[in-house]
């Protein structure tokens, strides 16, 4: 087997992610599809830092995951904020400033 | 002709890994695949959070495969660990009555994400077969001093100004985590007699609510207390139970018992009825003897 077959299972990740994100509705879940899709990043970073032998692919993952744990932070945060302004997870509802 | 063979095993090596690691690949590969997948069908979002969990303990057993240790023990701990017990709470906080509803706000907009998503993958997987990507390093040369080691060399020289930031960071999201979820009274708290009066004022429900249950028999709190006709009363089960549609209703079996009742009653009467017609015509037949 080849390591380019974890790229091909990275992108994969990545897609159902993206496709995630634009299917569901729950902002929950929305933001559980942008940690899939940052992980699957991860692990393509790995797979290339393994195919050129250095190092420096999984410098980038670990940087990758301390921005994910600030933004998942910050991102709940803003939606048990929006949570007690309208009773409700759903991204269709965040329309304040809809015309 | 053994130097030939080393060279051919040096060149396999060069191109491919290990017959294990293929087993495993595959096998923890389509779970991960199938675990993407659920987080993203699941209906309910705590069944979504557990299964990106799954798949994300599979992602460390990957990166365990690829020679990237460190990474692999921080996935555990930072994503499975944290970041996934983060969600769960917020769930726990949030997601109780926040069931994804299937109503498209949007007309079609579901079928053309999908549509989306698939073109997008098509796209990436073909530019990734298109690459020359036929040989491998491997990571024996880097890690020879350790991967941590290795990874502390490059993080506290080259990248070390990335990683000052990334400390900024950390500080500025947690003190606007902070920011986000505090709130400020602006108001004194209500003391006991003014919410007393207040509900007074409101008059809507003055005593405490009826309690569930029925009869003396089912006295669950997830069974909703009856009304005299017979109709199950909406203010006797708890709001959070009526949202999970956990409620156990038991109306019919009592409107079936009742008619029950009713019947033995009847029947009852009837046979008295039937008792006391024939006790009368006894003793009329015995006055037309005398």
């Amino acid at each position: 087997m080849s390591p380019v077959n974890y790229l091909y299972l990275a992108s994969l990740l990545f897609t159902i992610g993206a496709a995630g994100v634009l299917i569901r509705r729950n902002s929950i879940v929305v933001f559980m599809c942008v940690e899939l899709m940052l992980n699957a990043c991860n692990l393509a970073f790995v797979a290339f830092s393994r195919m050129h032998g250095n190092l420096d692919g999984q410098i980038m993952a670990f940087f990758t995951m301390v921005v994910a744990a600030a933004e998942v932070v910050v991102g709940l945060a803003i939606i048990v904020m929006l949570f007690r302004s309208r009773h409700s997870a759903s991204v269709d509802d965040a329309s304040l400033m809809k015309l | 002709m053994s130097g030939l063979s080393l060279t051919h095993t040096l060149a396999q090596q060069a191109y491919s890994t290990s017959t294990g690691e293929a087993v495993q690949f595959w096998i923890l590969g389509s779970v991960a695949v199938i675990g993407a997948l659920c987080t993203i069908l699941m209906r309910r979002a705590v069944h979504s959070a557990l299964c990106l969990a799954g798949t994300m303990i599979i992602l460390a057993v990957f990166y365990l495969a690829n020679g990237a240790y460190f990474l692999g023990v921080v996935q555990i701990v930072v994503y499975t660990g944290a970041i996934m017990m983060l969600f769960l709470f917020v769930v726990m906080l949030v997601g109780v009555t926040a069931a994804d509803s299937l109503k498209e706000t949007l007309k079609g907009q579901r079928w053309l994400a999908a549509l989306c998503g698939l073109g997008f993958g098509v796209l990436l997987i073909a530019g990734i077969g298109n690459a020359s990507l036929s040989t491998f390093t491997g990571l024996g040369e880097a890690n020879a001093g350790g991967n941590v080691e290795g990874l502390a060399g490059l993080i506290f020289t080259k990248y070390v100004f990335a990683f000052e930031i990334t400390g900024a960071l950390l500080i500025t999201a947690a003190v606007g985590a902070m920011v986000l979820t505090h709130r400020e009274r602006t108001e004194r708290m209500p003391s006991q007699r003014e919410q007393a009066e207040a509900r007074v004022r409101s008059g809507k429900q003055l005593p405490p609510l009826p309690a569930p249950g029925v009869y003396a028999r089912h006295n669950a709190v997830d069974i909703p207390g009856l009304l005299p006709d017979g109709t199950p009363s909406e203010l006797t089960v708890n709001k959070t139970l009526r949202a999970r549609g956990q409620i156990r209703d038991v109306s019919g079996e009592a409107l079936a018992d009742l008619a029950a009742l009713e019947q033995r009653a009847e029947e009852r009467l009837e046979r008295d009825q039937d008792t006391e017609d024939r006790a009368a015509h006894d003793r009329d037949t015995e006055e037309a003897a005398k």
